[in-house]
């Protein structure tokens, strides 16, 4: 594929040294630059946000591809073939890329969090020089999380009724719940729109091929003698043409699915977990209130006072600890949103603009060597 | 009148000023391939025709040829302008008929007899429009208005307008077929029946519905296709039916023959698998290569549009699609940059959904592109090589009545000989009459089979000359399309940037 292979040298280097610069403490910067391992869960303290895990990463549409491909070989030409495939290694390659650019970062927000850079577990991850032995979670522990989920959501429902005592968390809760719902839309949607966008480009492969098989034709034919007709010249150049710009559609194709899905990806991910912790911080309120109640009763009947005022007093604290840590977390989240959708947005219409104005050189160039050639 | 339609063909739009810098190069080339080809005789009667889409290249072209080159310089005007010439210029064509005499003694009468039979190369522009429905439920129909403009004397007047249902489009393409198939011309497509099609239409409670709004303007533009390229074959726009259904301001007698499940229908459909069994049985022993390779050229090229069309039509799907996932992904958007507190990215996101928005535009008329120029055009020429599949057919079917012949004068000949031998003289003169008359049909046959093949050999140079010309033409007129759609593309993203860098 030569100069204009899928990535430029460039750009992966820029992605596997990008450290996020979040606090003020920069001093442990995270990188990745091998093979990435499947994490299924990161346990950490609750009483923060958990920065949203990488998602496991998707490599069965390639492989689907790869299978149907395989099955397909006999109807294609050798050409159309080899073009597939090696469309299929840059899918997989961008995939890949993509997988490996949210597990960096995950991991740099982990060593950016001032709490979380501390624990135990990640330092471990970090250094530990052998392969980890992640265990993966037994059915116990994975019906047992089932389990939590259903009773949270339930939990989620009854406590979010809940009517805040802080004006500030109230609005936030809704802008979050909302917020969540609408990033959740755009993200599936914009999914679709690249998935349609990379069809296009894989069918441009075949309509390439086929203008080939034409201009195979006119060289064949009884009338033309010479050594390539002009007409078959033709074909062959339109055909050569359509080839290019597939490479660039897919590569639109890509960068859309980088700067905008994935984007729409992670902050729909992150909301949610905002959600969560606006969530944990109700629960901890209502906790906070049952426990005043409760000590109200236990000084009526002057029965267990001090077991009471013991329970309401760290429900108190609890509760104003997650106060304090949510705002902060807010508004960290806050800022790094509107960071992120500048820069992938800004990114993303530069890309456009860039892929686009070669896509014009190319046809302009084409069409003018054809109408060269009228006879 | 291009407006109206929706969504609207590129090609269609086209009005003749555009025509002449196009039709200045493409007619000397033609020119220079009819002198080099020694099968295409006739400059005159046959002149190179672009079966381009549509009032394009063609009407000019054919006018340019007949004049002088010094006239065909000022003649890159409108029709009307070139139609003036040509009656200037007979002297020049007496001296050019004389001159393509030397050069192929052996053709002369047939040429001479061909031009003074068509000798027109006047311009035909067809327009076929506003399909309105007519009736309701099961026994509605479609009519379209039929425009046809010329300079043609031998039509009625230059500007005609009739109106006809698309069963008076297939009965005419029957009775086509039937006169001039039998003779080796190609007859140029016409769309098919669709049940499914006319059933929404029927069925459709106005003209509302997208699907029937689309399968009505795919078969309005057809139908134009259709016309402007039988008006291009000057046997075919000599055709008295041809020129009644441009012509004739009454509603023709319905063509009851072309209903689908007819009687006739089902004779037609009969008679079409005797043929094809026929075909298989009695393979012709074909001695003139010319035709052996053809026949193989033709198989390929029409194997290989198939495949092409196919890949095209998964292209027109996808892009469609695509359209509807950004806009759907648009509204999305919009919605989202309502949700979004930040006022700056608030502002960013709801231009992002504009911007796709705009996108999704360009991408719908993207797909309408590449169906009515690409896909169409593919489909058409799958039609025609039907067609001239069809006239190699019946070249077949002249050469087995000449062997026939062959075979009976033979017998006959046997026949004779054997009487002669015997001394029973009493059928000698009704066998002798016998022979004489199967003589009369071998001979007949053989000229039959002859003149076939040689307006086959020159129908199929024109078409191949137009094929090239026609792909050539139609395919630059796509990739323009598709740069000016990136050129928008950059208009709309650089329009975004700045809304994009202001996020704060």
């Amino acid at each position: 594929m030569g100069d204009d292979g899928l990535f430029d040298v460039e750009d992966q280097q820029k992605a596997r040294t990008d450290s996020v610069d979040l606090s003020s403490d920069t001093s442990l910067v995270v990188d990745i630059s091998d093979a990435l391992s499947e994490r299924d869960k990161v346990k950490f303290t609750v009483h923060t946000k958990i920065p949203p895990p990488p998602p496991k990463p998707d490599f069965d549409a390639s492989r689907e591809k790869l299978q149907k491909l395989g099955e397909g070989e006999g109807t294609m030409t050798k050409e159309e073939f080899q073009k597939m495939k090696a469309e299929l290694e840059a899918e997989y390659l961008a995939t890949f890329k993509k997988t490996v650019a949210m597990h960096e970062v995950f991991l740099q927000r982990l060593a950016a969090h001032p709490t979380l850079r501390t624990d135990h577990n990640f330092r471990v991850f970090l250094e530990y020089k052998q392969a980890l032995d992640v265990r993966g979670r037994n059915k116990k522990e994975k019906f047992g999380s089932l389990v939590k989920l259903v009773t949270k959501s339930v939990d989620e429902v009854l406590v979010t009724g809940q009517k805040d005592v802080d004006p500030f968390f109230e609005r936030e809760r809704t802008f979050v719940v909302e917020y969540h719902n609408k990033v959740k839309d755009s993200t599936a949607r914009s999914d679709r729109m690249t998935r349609s966008n990379k069809q296009i480009a894989d069918t441009y492969i075949r309509v390439s091929s086929g203008l080939n098989a034409l201009a195979t034709l006119e060289k064949s034919d009884l009338d033309n003698a010479e050594a390539i007709p002009e007409s078959a010249r033709f074909f062959i150049k339109v055909s050569e043409m359509f080839e290019k710009l597939r490479k660039v559609e897919a590569r639109v194709a890509t960068d859309a699915d980088l700067k905008l899905s994935d984007l729409l990806r992670y902050y729909m991910r992150d909301t949610a977990a905002a959600k969560d912790l606006l969530y944990r911080r109700m629960r901890s309120l209502v906790n906070y209130q049952n426990a005043n109640k409760a000590l109200e009763k236990a000084r009526a009947k002057n029965k267990e006072v001090q077991q009471a005022e013991k329970n309401q007093e760290e429900a108190c604290n609890k509760f104003e600890k997650l106060s304090e840590v949510a705002k902060q977390e807010l508004t960290d989240y806050k800022t790094r949103r509107v960071a992120a959708f500048k820069k992938n947005l800004v990114e993303l219409a530069e890309l456009e603009v860039k892929h686009a104005k070669t896509q014009v050189q190319l046809l302009r160039n084409t069409i003018a060597t054809l109408k060269e050639e009228t006879p | 009148m291009a407006d109206e339609r929706e969504p609207p063909p590129l090609f269609e739009n086209e009005d003749s000023s555009e025509k002449s810098p196009l039709e200045e190069k493409t007619v000397e080339a033609d020119q220079e391939v009819n002198l080099n080809d020694d099968a295409n005789d006739d400059l005159f009667s046959d002149p190179p025709l672009l079966e381009t889409s549509p009032a394009e290249d063609k009407p000019e072209a054919e006018d340019e040829d007949e004049s002088s080159p010094a006239a065909e310089e000022s003649g890159g005007g409108g029709g009307i302008l070139d139609d003036v010439e040509v009656q200037e210029e007979p002297p020049k064509k007496e001296e050019k008929k004389e001159e393509k005499k030397e050069e192929e003694p052996e053709k002369m009468d047939e040429e001479e007899e061909e031009e003074m039979e068509s000798g027109d190369t006047f311009d035909v522009d067809i327009t076929v429009s506003d399909p309105q429905k007519v009736g309701d439920g099961m026994g509605a129909y479609m009519k379209y208005t039929v425009v046809s403009k010329t300079s043609d004397p031998s039509f009625k007047s230059s500007e005609m307008t009739v109106s006809r249902r698309f069963s008076d489009f297939l009965g005419l393409h029957q009775k086509l077929v039937a006169f001039h198939t039998t003779k080796g011309h190609i007859v140029p497509p016409v769309p098919e029946k669709s049940v499914v099609g006319m059933t929404k239409v029927k069925m459709g409670k106005g003209q509302e519905e997208n699907n029937s709004l689309e399968f009505v303007e795919k078969r309005r533009a057809s139908l134009e296709r259709f016309l402007n390229r039988s008006a291009a074959h000057p046997k075919i726009r000599a055709n008295t039916d041809f020129k009644e259904f441009l012509e004739k301001d009454e509603p023709l007698p319905k063509a009851s023959n072309t209903a689908a499940l007819s009687g006739a229908g089902m004779m037609r459909a009969f008679n079409k698998v005797m043929d094809s069994a026929s075909k298989v049985v009695s393979k012709m022993d074909e001695s003139d290569q010319w035709f052996e390779e053809k026949t193989q050229h033709i198989d390929n090229l029409d194997q290989q549009l198939k495949k092409l069309h196919t890949s095209v039509e998964n292209m027109v799907n996808h892009r469609r699609e695509l359209s509807n996932a950004t806009a759907v992904f648009a509204k999305s958007c919009a919605m989202l940059g309502n949700a979004e507190e930040h006022t700056a990215l608030s502002r960013a996101i709801s231009q992002l959904a504009e911007t796709e928005e705009n996108i999704e535009q360009l991408q719908s008329s993207q797909a309408a592109t590449d169906f009515y120029v690409l896909s169409e055009l593919l489909k058409d020429y799958i039609g025609l090589i039907a067609a001239v599949r069809e006239a190699f057919r019946e070249r077949e079917k002249t050469f087995h009545n000449w062997q026939t012949a062959q075979t009976n004068l033979a017998k006959k000949r046997e026949q004779e000989a054997k009487l002669k031998s015997t001394g029973k003289t009493e059928k000698l003169p009704q066998v002798e009459q016998e022979i004489k008359d199967w003589q009369e049909r071998v001979e007949k046959g053989q000229r039959e089979f002859e003149a076939i093949s040689k307006t086959i050999r020159r129908e199929v140079n024109r078409f191949e000359t137009n094929r090239v010309q026609d792909f050539r033409s139609v395919i630059i007129k796509y990739l323009e399309s598709l740069m000016e759609k990136q050129q928008k593309l950059i208009q709309y993203w650089e329009a975004f940037l700045p809304e994009a860098k202001a996020i704060a």
